[in-house]
């Protein structure tokens, strides 16, 4: 099975796309490192390898959490499998 | 699989300082950017050496004269070096540079130019590196434990994959040279932002980590005078966007998974300042390839492990970099530039203690001798480091 994305804790609210290709048509799957877990859902966006999805459902606002830890504050309502970028997300820093 | 650290050995030069390098460079390292010409003219006369042209050298002061010196000197005396010709313009600072070379006691030959011309110092130096090419290759491997090996770290053109799976890679490896007695470096102080706290935390002393943090605040400091945005598209970089790290937190997160689990902080260092101890140094450097390489070079690491996602191509001209990536397209369109494919490991083929172990069997390759994708393509960058304006 191919796995779509990877999340590296379960407590995240993105995950990485690791395949070419992904449309925003397809049922992905995605694998919870930490936990060793499979979860699938659909993908609402085309989103190219190494880019972000959401996975869990985010308000403008938010913190962004990636390896159990705040990567920055969410500008935009971001529903899960959407696109997660810096159209969407900026840095608390500098 | 299953390398067992304690027996492991490579063949490299045990030089006259005790150190073990795992190249053999006859080195012409020019003092300041006007004596490039001459000593790019001794390595077209002599077959076997290499000269290291760069930009800098002239009226530079305080601090920045000082770290100057220290990686010019540090790199002329990296293990990796048998012997050195310095050419400079003028024989002051020439002859401070070999000095500090000859300190590790191998054979180091200074020429200036003023009063001579590039022709007569060219034709002079290139005297002293026939004399050395020959003393060079005259010199027999000798067998030494793994732990004699200083191995450095810095990834580039991260992205998303870096953290996943390429950088927790190298601390796997980390963890286990840790463990084995290794020397070991990591640095890239600004892209530390957002874990500062995770790396304070690995801190083995309270001295330790408040000097940590003290090169990190002030790095900061720097950031925060000189910022015209919130650096996006610098750190991270555009290559860095586009392989999907949106933040700097996101990006240091990953960065500092080279680090390992187990590994505690031991020490930490100003730009090319030298170990004293085995363990793991933090060095307080620029997040720039060929700078932060050609630093830890200048510090005495024989070996350097470099990460990538989107494809950063850099080498060193006297360390042999292992480039690693886990990003199957980069894989897909530029494997020519990659050692270690670490890709399985995002589709669950491979596990982390098979890639570390991979890592390890192709450190203990390069320091036999194995060339790696950089030195075999040519990569040679040699970046110094400048805190401020010239005089």
């Amino acid at each position: 099975m191919t796995i779509h994305f990877v999340v590296h804790d379960e407590g995240d609210s993105v995950g990485v796309v690791v395949v070419e290709g992904l449309k925003a048509t397809n049922r992905i799957n995605g694998w919870i490192m930490d936990q060793d877990k499979m979860i699938d859902f659909d993908a609402k966006s085309d989103i190219p390898i190494g880019h972000k999805l959401a996975v869990k459902p985010i308000k403008a606002g938010d913190a962004i959490i990636k390896y159990g830890v705040d990567i920055g504050k969410a500008i935009a309502d971001i529903a899960p499998g959407e696109h997660l970028h810096v159209h969407n997300v900026k840095t608390k820093r500098w | 699989m299953g390398i067992n650290l304690k027996d492991a050995s490579f063949e490299g030069w045990r030089r006259e300082n005790g150190r073990m390098g795992v190249r053999n460079y006859v080195l012409i390292l020019p003092v300041d950017d006007i004596s490039n010409a001459a000593a790019e003219g001794v390595a077209r006369n002599i077959q076997g050496c290499l000269a290291i042209p760069h930009a800098y050298g002239r009226l530079q002061f305080g601090a920045d004269l000082d770290l100057h010196f220290r990686t010019i000197i540090g790199t002329g005396g990296n293990p990796n070096v048998a012997a050195v010709v310095v050419i400079g313009i003028e024989p002051g600072w020439t002859g401070k540079v070999a000095e500090g070379i000859a300190a590790t006691g191998k054979p180091v030959e200074a020429f200036s130019i003023e009063q001579n011309g590039d022709i007569n110092t060219i034709a002079a130096a290139s005297r002293a590196a026939y004399r050395m090419v020959r003393h060079a290759t005259g010199l027999k491997r000798t067998r030494a434990p793994l732990q004699d090996l200083w191995v450095s770290t810095k990834c580039g053109e991260s992205d998303t994959t870096s953290g996943l799976a390429s950088c927790p890679t190298v601390g796997n490896s980390f963890d286990k040279l840790w463990e084995n007695g290794n020397t070991l470096v990591f640095g890239e102080t600004s892209e530390i932002t957002g874990g500062e706290h995770l790396v304070a935390a690995r801190c083995k002393t309270p001295e330790i980590r408040a000097e940590f943090m003290r090169m990190f605040d002030r790095y900061q400091a720097v950031i925060e005078a000189n910022k015209t945005s919130d650096l996006s598209e610098s750190q991270p970089t555009k290559g860095n966007i586009e392989g999907g790290l949106t933040t700097i937190e996101e990006k240091a997160l990953g960065n500092i998974q080279k680090i390992g689990k187990k590994c505690t902080v031991d020490g930490v260092l100003d730009k090319a300042e030298m170990p004293t101890h085995p363990g793991l140094w933090f060095m307080d450097s620029s997040s720039a390839a060929a700078e932060m390489v050609t630093l830890c070079a200048a510090s005495g690491f024989a070996v350097h492990t470099f990460p990538t996602g989107q494809g950063n191509v850099i080498g060193n001209p006297i360390v042999p970099v292992i480039k690693l990536t886990a990003n199957p397209r980069t894989m897909r369109t530029m494997s020519e530039h990659v050692d270690v494919d670490v890709t399985g490991l995002l589709q669950k083929t491979m596990n982390m203690d098979d890639a570390g172990e991979a890592l390890l069997d192709c450190i203990l390759r390069t320091a036999d001798g194995q060339h790696t994708a950089a030195e075999i393509l040519g990569h040679r960058e040699f970046s110094l480091t400048r805190l401020y304006e010239s005089a």
